[in-house]
């Protein structure tokens, strides 16, 4: 998408916020922290994500900072790989993926969201894009996520091994000892979630009214 | 002393119960047969009589009198528990009708006996229950409080507790003031003041009453977190309330500065009441960390300091239930991450027991105080007030939930809605608070309690009975009964980092940024000061994978070995996920190496232990150690079979904290032993030792020196073989691999079967 000049106009506004589902407000609000971020300059880079500074104490920046830059999400259908920089419709598209759930909502239209979230998760699960979690990528978030702490020792491989086997229980059921299971498939991947409302957790309120950042 | 005043003439209560017929029987009979001197107080006999006359020594005297205090109180808490053993002997009553109508029928019948007798039924003494009856429950409820549910609705639950029971008092008060004054009710001398103080007693949901009921329904976490929640946190507002009309009605009018100050008492009462509670439970979690030594007291302190907490706040006149949720909220991490296993079972079993008890007390005494009660029937009054309590309940949620809606990212429906509404019971705290107040400034005191009693029945038994269809009518989500996985902690937790990270990149500060800082604080500096050694610096997610682990361990002996769902053990193993890592293949003449290096340890062993004498030497570990270590491989071998793999062997890893403390406290002789095996870990548990029941113990395999840890590397599942229990080295039909493996471990040598049993069962008996 073409960069933006200083201020965009109202149609593009509109175009986006029926696009990703935000209010006309919204849209501009994420648009001024846009800018913020990326000093004035039309695109986003990495480094601009790194350098907030609330994010350096989250043991998964490098993933979330990742996954904002990851093509998978800003389009069901774009091919893998990553790129360099973005812009605000794909700052806008990757925040839409934590909308909150509206009142009225048609069942057809929850599962939608519950798909289009899980998926979200899915690919900031896995790193190389083959459509499966394998065990060396599960290991990895789990030690992503003990990082903070001096001394994980192993314990971190036990626990992704023991998920790991869980979710293999959980997916396949029965299997020969022959048989190896190569990773969690995004199927079931949704198997794992489905006594959970992931459309109810994995939200973040956007504010409709603007009000002074503190942070940055 | 008012104990006594309520179990007063209960002593006639046991010749009408059945079961107490026996005893009774025999004491009435021991007590009137004996010919000799039944005699109650020889000595004053002696002195009077000049010592010239010897009374004959009493063999059996009877004297009720000094132990009838306990022994009534005794006597009651045995008829509640038998009440409630026999309502679950009747298997289809328990589905139909909740416990707590039941119980308030057996008390009904147990106050019509007493009744029948000619004596007069004791009443709920109002002391006895908030000091006695009340703190158990809400210990319990508050102690296992669903932190997570609670603070996500945190708002809407304040909401519905304040503004909600403030609306009830006032519509309630209001409307009754109004229909007293029609001409022709003869409510006229029910002024504004009582009404609203009655509008107020009434209006508060009941924890005790909703605790009861929705338990049995298993109704979603969310609803019944706000019902729950706003049936405890309204406890403040009732108490400033109560007191409030109380004071003034004597007066007669309420002014300006005196509704200030009201609220100004509002607030103090309940952020004091919450200070005080955060306090005894700081204190709590910080004694904790001293128990390591004196494990058996622990679940002591955690009930001592809860109920100072709660006692102080009655000082005060604090809201003493608030003070003890928040002790409880505030004590529970940090004393679980303190206490052994043992004491927390114990703390988890003793609330459940005490709170069962009282509630179950509480219904039936409510049931023998509505007989008891002095009553008024009034058709208007009490009409008015189960109307008006309907109508104020379901105006009150749908305007509070229309305002809340606009705040809520999860909105709650109009079903959510009418359960919320429907739930909303009363009580025995309106009960006791009727019953508190004084005669003498409100001579209408007997028609408010026939009211609220009115009102509590149909509240317990026409809502507490319909509910239950009506959440299956509705098709209400029902509470997922899914076990907390290991791969639901990891996703939440990541979920929970992720979205902070959003909100820090969104730019503003909500909710998952602040309860972030909040774990991040707490784990910098108050975990270190309140919980001992190195369970301070462990994260949640170790923590959670070891009790995990803990929890299969134990099920596991508990059951036997044996699985509770046969049909659901998967055949999933290690091998599936990591075929490559799998057990290297051994060389022919490696696995020769090490059969020999092994035969010739055993044999060296055993040598050793033939020449002590069982006699001679008192406690020889090694030779304990050894039957202990031939009676796990056989248990090795029924349990391989069936155990999953959370349990896992650092094998260079030095245990945790959690680990060496589950093995060491439980077991003196924390002893391990080292098999030259090769590089095959195992894990075995083990059910019966001479030395503990439950112990678990790792055996720490050595590993080959540079190996990288594998994780977890488990045998391959075992083909159900008939293979009898008693022989250790009994290959079986194993496969080829199988075979190998076993043999690994646990050395038979040549032909198998000639080595049997002979030897090995001398040393096992």
């Amino acid at each position: 998408m073409g960069a933006f000049h200083s201020r965009p106009d109202e149609n593009d506004i509109r175009h986006l916020a029926d696009k990703t589902g935000f209010s006309v407000e919204q849209v501009e609000i994420l648009h001024r922290r846009f800018k913020q971020l990326s000093r004035d300059e039309d695109t986003l880079q990495r480094e601009h994500l790194y350098g907030i500074p609330d994010l350096e104490c989250n043991p998964i920046r490098t993933q979330i900072v990742a996954a904002f830059f990851d093509k998978r999400n800003f389009d069901k259908d774009s091919p893998q790989g990553t790129v360099q920089e973005i812009g605000f419709e794909q700052f806008l598209t990757v925040m839409s993926h934590f909308r909150p759930l509206k009142l009225r909502m048609t069942e057809e239209q929850r599962e939608q969201l519950r798909l289009e979230k899980l998926q979200f998760l899915f690919n900031m699960y896995d790193l190389d894009n083959d459509g499966k979690i394998s065990l060396e990528e599960y290991r990895h978030v789990v030690y992503e996520l003990l990082s903070q702490n001096p001394q994980i020792g192993n314990e971190s491989a036990a626990i992704a091994d023991a998920a790991m086997l869980e979710a293999a229980t959980i997916c396949m059921g029965q299997m020969e000892p022959d048989q190896v299971y190569e990773g969690i498939t995004f199927q079931d991947f949704l198997k794992m979630w489905t006594g959970i409302d992931i459309e109810t957790k994995m939200h973040v309120r956007f504010l409709k009214m603007d009000n002074t950042t503190l942070c940055k | 002393m008012p104990v006594r005043d309520f179990l007063s003439t209960s002593s006639k209560l046991s010749p009408f119960q059945p079961r107490y017929e026996h005893l009774l029987l025999l004491v009435c009979v021991l007590g009137t047969v004996l010919p000799l001197g039944v005699d109650c107080n020889p000595s004053a006999e002696n002195h009077q009589i000049n010592g010239t006359q010897k009374k004959s020594f009493p063999v059996l005297s009877f004297d009720y009198l000094h132990v009838r205090l306990p022994f009534e109180i005794a006597l009651w808490i045995l008829l509640a528990s038998l009440m409630k053993l026999g309502f679950h002997l009747i298997p289809r009553l328990s589905n139909i009708v909740p416990e707590s109508c039941l119980l308030i029928v057996v008390g009904l019948l147990v106050g019509g006996l007493i009744k029948v007798v000619g004596e007069a039924p004791p009443v709920l003494d109002s002391k006895v229950f908030f000091l006695c009856l009340l703190p158990p429950i809400i210990l319990d409820a508050g102690y296992f409080l669903p932190i997570r549910a609670f603070s996500e609705n945190t708002g809407t639950i304040l909401m519905f507790a304040v503004i909600g029971t403030l609306w009830n008092s006032f519509f309630m008060g209001g409307m009754l003031y109004a229909v007293c004054q029609i001409p022709g009710t003869g409510l006229e001398n029910v002024g504004l003041l009582p009404s609203l103080l009655f509008g107020s007693i009434i209006s508060a949901v009941d924890p005790v009453a909703v605790l009861a009921v929705f338990e049995e329904i298993h109704i979603n976490e969310l609803l019944h977190i706000l019902v729950f929640g706003e049936s405890l946190l309204n406890d403040a507002v009732t108490v400033v309330l109560y007191h409030l009309f109380e004071e003034y009605a004597g007066v007669g009018s309420v002014t300006f500065m005196d509704v200030l100050l009201g609220v100004i008492c509002f607030l103090v009462v309940s952020l004091g009441g919450v200070f005080m509670g955060i306090l005894y439970g700081l204190i709590a979690a910080f004694t904790s960390r001293f128990t390591s030594h004196t494990r058996v007291i622990e679940p002591l302190f955690v009930f001592l300091y809860s109920y100072m907490a709660y006692l102080s706040a009655e000082v005060f006149h604090l809201s003493g239930i608030m003070a003890l949720i928040a002790c409880g909220v505030v004590m529970r991490p940090y004393v679980e991450a303190n206490i052994s296993q043992k004491s927390h079972t114990t703390i988890k079993y003793f609330l459940k027991m005490w709170s069962s008890v009282s509630e179950t007390l509480i219904f039936i005494f409510l049931g023998v105080s509505t007989v008891a009660g002095p009553h008024q029937w009034n058709w208007i009054f009490v009409g008015c007030t189960l109307l008006f309590c309907l109508v104020s309940r379901v105006l009150g949620v749908i305007g509070l939930t229309s305002i809340i809606n606009k705040f809520r990212i999860v909105k709650l429906t109009t079903k959510d809605q009418f359960i919320i509404a429907y739930g909303g019971l009363r009580g025995a705290i309106a009960f006791s608070l009727g019953f508190l107040l004084d005669k003498h400034h409100f001579p209408m005191r007997d028609m408010f309690l026939t009211a609220i009693i009115t009102v509590i029945f149909f509240t317990v038994f026409v809502q507490g009975m319909t509910i239950r269809p009506l959440v299956e009518l509705l098709a209400v989500k029902k509470k997922q009964e899914t076990k907390r996985s290991i791969n639901e902690e990891i996703h939440t937790q990541f979920l929970d980092h992720l979205l902070t990270g959003i909100e820090d990149v969104c730019g503003h500060y909500g909710h998952h940024h602040w309860k972030d800082k909040l774990s991040r604080f707490n784990k910098k500096y108050i975990k270190k000061c309140l919980i001992a050694g190195e369970r301070s610096k462990e994260p949640q997610l170790i923590a959670f994978y070891h009790k995990m682990e803990m929890k299969q361990a134990i099920e596991l002996v508990e059951s036997g070995g044996i699985p509770k769902i046969p049909s659901a053990v998967s055949t999933v193993s290690m091998q599936n996920i990591k075929p490559k890592r799998a057990l290297p293949q051994l060389s022919k003449g490696k696995e020769e190496e090490i059969r020999n290096i092994l035969r010739s340890n055993l044999q060296r062993t055993r040598q050793r232990l033939r020449s002590y004498n069982r006699h001679t030497l008192m406690a020889d570990p090694y030779e304990d150690a050894w039957n202990q270590m031939l009676i796990r491989r056989q248990k090795a071998r029924q349990l391989e079979k069936r155990m999953t793999n959370y349990l896992t062997v650092p094998a260079n890893h030095p245990d945790s904290p959690t680990m060496m403390r589950s093995r060491l406290s439980s077991d003196p002789q924390g002893y391990s032993l080292k098999l030259n095996s090769g590089n095959v870990p195992a894990i075995v548990v083990d059910p019966a030792t001479p030395q503990s029941p439950e112990s678990m113990k790792l055996l720490d395999e050595s590993s080959k020196p540079g190996e990288e840890d594998q994780g977890i590397v488990m045998r391959a599942k075992l083909p159900e073989s008939s293979r009898t229990d008693d022989n250790v080295f009994t290959p079986g039909e194993d496969s080829p691999k199988e075979q190998r493996l076993i043999r690994c471990l646990s050395d038979p040598g040549p032909p198998p079967e000639e080595e049997k049993d002979d030897e090995y069962q001398a040393f096992l008996n």
